[in-house]
């Protein structure tokens, strides 16, 4: 039987390490790998120039190295719901393969395809290649629920083996043995096509500081080896002024786009560490990034509204403010506060920023300063972040905005001191805002402070040629911190004020020992109350974090009582924990509630 | 509950039979035990996730016998036997409740159910009004467009006012970031004229609407309620235009029930004008006030003999232009306080510019909750460990680039109460802070460090300090994550 394979890349555009490419070439007699894409789509879609450039050069790579092994890229315009029949036709397909795809959306487009290549007659084959770990395995470790710290994930995934070893890059012999003609006019129909055709004006276009493709990638993959061979130090570097500027050993845009196999580096590091470190087995500190990835990818994996609040079982839902006008300063990176504003100008001309650059530009956004919703955020960075994923995006900006994955938030990221500490040179902040250059470091990170003389010998009137500051930071965090208390108050469901008595929680006194908290675990209610000598919670999250809890300290768990005086309330109020008063730490967010005007108690400064 | 409602609703009406006096018959043999919720709650249908109490009391005993009604009547359609349930001894049925018992099934409900519930019969809808169920209400106001908050309906609004207002008694109002949503609460306020508030919150749940008002409107909106209500023991009225003159009128009113007054931010209140409040309201036990409405002559005041113990006192400290120079205490004065109010929780937030700690710390203090917003210096905390013996919490957002070593071990040293502490951007090498932990030791019960604060040493790196820290703690301690992606 004639088997006629189409190799269907999405993510993953790379041919090392690519399962599912490998299944497609496996005994067939043609290969086709095709590319999908809708450049009337494109214009519109909520994706800046820089990560569709990205994608380009992504492509045109893949293309250049299946020359190299005498065959091309196609990529074919249009919805893939559209396009595959006629392919199936046209081609005379059999065989359809593509990397699995973790995300709602993407589960559900190709289930849909899915089953219209069954229709066809096409077999259909998936391979996970885009994470480490096989997620729903995750989940099903979990209880069914994604683990919801990152805690709970290492501790999963530290009794999972270890991840699939990567698969060898495609040969000339295998792609030789089903080797596909290709016509005349083939990049007449399915060339990469160009900036311009998908509506982008390229004129006075930088050149790209990240360049997209695997063989950039590759590249990329042994110069950050050598340099941590050379420094042979595994430790988490100090971040300096180096550490913000794009990086020619950064990794996680090609991450994104599949271009380098997270596996293929996962394993890298590995051998590197037991060779340094004469063959003791990594921690999992070392994959620190990648774990984060996998660990966002598990959260988000089922659940649909993952990237917004409305609907989210793991967000907490918090009254933003609307304010465009606000919100489009903060994007166009013209706050005033030159350190924010530094970042989203690297953020939209180059597209890429440090983590701890986006902890900065996210907090002042959400909780810190503007009391914005991390929704506006995340769609900034989705339109101008390259290696922003609808998991990882959507999940980093929870955990910023203090909306989920119990973060604490008695802190906020300051936007003059947080730069300063990192940079006290200012060279970053002259580096992307030039109008700024000549201050002196003193007054670089709060230009309205420098007396007038400054001002005007550095050519930069502050209100005039470089804005004011858009709010006072000492009292926006003040305010924001009171209320995210509120928040969190809010949902303790404190209603112990109807018959206006002292008692806490709802009126009732559960006999907890004095030295341990406890904690009740539902999907929405959060109640918070306290007699003196214990305090108990109830946490916004689902069944399965109860057991996440429970698995994460089982010996401090062990006399647990699990009778829940709500149990029958709710098929979500699960369990009951008796834990030691220290939780708390880890419960931050709901520790300190000074505001329980009705019954007075509490005055912690936490949060 | 939800269910239950649900249950209630769609079974109920078809074996309603409207007899009053019956229903007045079981009120008289249903036994009203004050009882533990609790053991209420613990027998509660599935389906709710929203439930609240509000009552402390409520009669579990006639709770059962509602619940056991469920199957009784199933049983009851059936046909079969029916000996469990007492209450059908009666001929009873749902119509029958007893609004006490209705009155307390009603107090879980979210308002949205109890006002499908009141739609099934006159009983309920009776039952629905009952002045019980709206002592405690919280306004939500917003503009539909400029926030996330959810809003309270307006005809809700309009139908408490009209005739609920004279019922409540514990009223709060959030208000997103618009003026709008800030005057349709002093509307609201201003309309309370019948009612005899005792808890009163102005809630702004973003930017602090309530001080774009004009300044008479909101007072006069807000002297309503102080006049009206004459027995107001709880006031949060953080970040409004309050002022002196208004504060005279609620002590007028309030003075004898008076105990929280929750009040920071409020540019137009002066020192004397929270004087006046704490020579009359002897009952005050917390206050929270921005510092330059503290004085000496406010701790003397709220150490008077006459004066109730003082439980928490919070102060915030801001600067309103750089370079603010700040008043000091006289440490005389703190003493008096302590001596008058031995246990009394002093919390404050500092929100400075390192230059401005000049007049802080400089003489023992007794606080015991202290907060550092911004960026403060190794001076300053090593004075903290100096003059702060009672210090239970600390939280250091920020300092500068060099350890906090040395600090941090005087404070373990000198703070024997400290029991709490949070750092975010700082220093601190991991053998000082493995040091400092040990010193604490177990008494150390909120440990929120952020992993970048801990700079590894020739002693011990990331890794070594977890199961350091883990040991001198006696349980497993871990450093803030934040996302490295």
């Amino acid at each position: 039987m004639v088997v006629n394979s189409v190799h269907w890349f999405r993510k993953g555009l790379r041919l090392h390490d690519n399962p599912a490419l490998q299944e497609a070439l496996n005994s067939a007699d043609t290969v086709r790998c095709v590319y999908i894409l809708d450049p009337w789509f494109a214009g519109s879609a909520n994706v800046g120039i820089n990560r569709w450039r990205f994608l380009l050069e992504s492509l045109e790579d893949l293309d250049s190295s299946l020359r190299k092994l005498d065959s091309r890229l196609f990529v074919v315009r249009g919805q893939p719901a559209n396009v595959f029949p006629s392919l199936f036709k046209e081609w005379n397909v059999t065989r359809l393969t593509f990397e699995y795809d973790s995300e709602p959306y993407g589960k559900e487009r190709d289930g849909a395809i899915i089953k219209m290549a069954q229709e066809f007659g096409v077999e259909t084959i998936v391979r996970n290649s885009h994470t480490l770990y096989n997620l729903d395995r995750i989940v099903e470790m979990n209880n069914g629920s994604p683990p919801l710290t990152f805690k709970r994930f290492q501790a999963l995934v530290n009794r999972l083996e270890l991840p699939m070893k990567p698969l060898p890059t495609i040969t000339q012999e295998q792609m030789g043995s089903c080797r596909t003609k290709i016509a005349d006019n083939h990049d007449e129909h399915y060339s990469v096509p160009s900036l311009e055709e998908l509506g982008f004006k390229t004129q006075g276009l930088d050149p790209a500081v990240w360049k997209g493709g695997e063989s950039e990638a590759l590249e990329r993959l042994n110069k950050h080896l050598d340099r941590k061979a050379w420094v042979a130090s595994f430790e988490r570097a100090r971040i300096n002024m180096c550490s913000l500027i794009a990086s020619p050993t950064g990794l996680s845009p090609y991450l994104r786009f599949g271009c380098l196999s997270c596996r293929v580096f996962y394993y890298n590091l590995r051998e590197l560490y037991m060779k340094l470190r004469k063959n003791c087995s990594p921690p999992l500190s070392l994959f620190g990034q990648l774990l984060w990835r996998e660990f966002f990818y598990a959260a988000g994996t089922n659940n649909p509204n993952f990237d917004r609040m409305e609907g989210n079982p793991i967000c907490v839902q918090i009254p933003w403010d609307h304010n465009p006008e606000a919100l489009a300063k903060w994007a166009e990176g013209s706050t005033g506060f030159p350190w924010i504003d530094a970042i989203m100008t690297q953020l939209r001309q180059e597209g890429w920023i440090h983590h701890l650059a986006r902890h900065a530009v996210a907090c002042f956004l959400t909780r810190g300063d503007l009391w914005i919703s991390w929704e506006s955020g995340m769609r900034v960075f989705e339109e101008l972040l390259l290696d922003a994923d609808w998991s990882v995006n959507a999940g980093s900006w929870m955990w910023l905005s203090c909306s989920a994955f119990f973060q604490q938030f008695f802190h906020c990221y300051c936007p003059v001191g947080f730069g300063r500490r990192t940079d006290p040179s200012g060279d970053y902040i002259r580096r992307y805002i030039p109008k700024l250059k000549d201050y002196p470091n003193r007054y670089i990170y709060e230009p309205w402070r420098a007396p007038e003389s400054v001002q005007k010998a550095a050519n930069c009137i502050v209100g005039v040629d470089y804005p004011k500051p858009m709010i006072n930071h000492a009292e926006g965090s003040r305010l924001n911190i009171e209320r995210m208390k509120q928040v969190y108050q809010q949902l303790s469901h404190y209603r112990g004020l109807n018959n206006g008595s002292n008692l806490p929680l709802m009126g009732c006194r559960l006999m907890a020992p004095s030295s341990t908290i406890l904690l009740v675990i539902s999907l929405r209610a959060v109640m918070l109350g306290s007699d003196g000598q214990s305090e108990w919670f109830l946490l916004p999250t689902t069944h399965s974090s109860c057991h996440e809890l429970h698995d994460c300290h089982d010996d401090l768990l062990s006399r647990a009582a699990v009778v829940c005086p709500f149990c029958h309330l709710t098929d979500h109020v699960v369990e009951v924990l008796w834990l030691p008063r220290y939780r708390t730490s880890m419960l931050s967010p709901l520790q300190g509630i000074d505001i329980c005007m009705y019954a007075g108690v509490g005055t912690s400064c936490f949060n | 509950m939800a269910l239950y409602a649900v249950i209630l609703m769609y079974e109920i009406p078809c074996l309603i039979n409207y007899n009053c006096q019956q229903a007045n018959d079981l009120r008289c043999i249903i036994p009203t035990k004050p009882r533990c919720v609790s053991s209420y709650r613990m027998k509660r249908v599935k389906g709710d996730e929203d439930a609240c109490s509000s009552s402390s009391e409520g009669p579990t005993e006639s709770c059962k016998k509602v619940r056991k009604l469920q199957p009784s009547k199933e049983k009851h359609q059936e046909e079969e036997e029916e000996t469990d349930v007492d209450l059908c001894e009666f001929g009873f049925d749902w119509a029958l409740l007893p609004q006490e018992i209705l009155l307390n099934i009603f107090q879980f409900l979210p308002l949205l159910d109890r006002a499908y519930a009141s739609q099934v019969c006159r009983g309920w809808n009776q039952a629905f009004h009952m002045p019980e169920l709206w002592r405690c209400f919280e306004f939500e106001l917003n503009q539909p467009a400029s926030s996330y908050l959810k809003a309270t309906h307006p005809d809700l609004i309009k139908q408490i006012i009209k005739r609920h207002s004279n019922h409540l008694q514990y009223v709060s109002f959030k208000v997103d970031s618009s003026t709008e949503s800030a005057e349709a609460a002093c509307d609201i306020l201003s309309q309370l004229v019948n009612c005899s508030l005792k808890t009163l919150g102005l809630i702004s749940t973003a930017r602090p609407s309530f001080m774009e008002l004009p300044k008479s409107h909101f007072i006069s909106a807000l002297t309503v309620v102080f006049v009206n209500s004459k027995s107001l023991s709880s006031l949060k009225i953080d970040d409004t235009p309050v002022d002196d003159p208004s504060l005279k009128v609620l002590v007028a009113n309030n003075s004898d029930t008076l105990r929280m007054l929750k009040m920071s931010s409020c540019p137009h209140v002066s020192p004397a004008g929270i004087l006046c409040v704490a020579d009359q309201c002897h009952g005050l036990r917390e206050l929270a006030l921005n510092y330059h409405l503290l004085s000496d002559e406010l701790l003397l005041a709220l150490s008077s003999e006459k004066h109730v113990h003082l439980e928490h006192l919070r102060i915030d400290v801001v600067s309103e232009n750089p370079g603010q120079h700040f008043h000091t205490i006289r440490k005389s004065s703190w003493d008096a306080m302590l001596r008058h109010s031995p246990k009394f929780n002093l919390v404050m937030y500092f929100f400075l510019y390192e230059d401005e700690f000049g007049p802080f710390f400089r003489e023992e203090v007794p606080i015991t909750h202290l907060y550092f917003g911004r960026s403060v210096s190794k001076d300053v905390l090593g004075r903290v460990g100096l003059h702060c013996p009672r210090l239970v919490e600390l939280v250091v957002c920020a300092n500068g680039l060099r350890p906090l070593d040395e600090e941090l071990i005087r404070i373990a040293k000198r703070c024997t109460q400290l029991s709490a502490i949070g750092l975010g951007e700082c220093e601190v090498s991991c053998s000082a802070f493995v040091e400092f932990v040990k010193m604490c030791g177990r008494r150390l019960s909120q440990l929120s460090i952020m992993e970048e604060v801990l700079i590894p040493d020739h002693k011990y790196n990331l890794d070594e300090i977890h199961w350091e820290v883990s040991k001198h703690l006696g349980r497993v301690w871990f450093p803030d994550m934040m996302p490295t992606w």
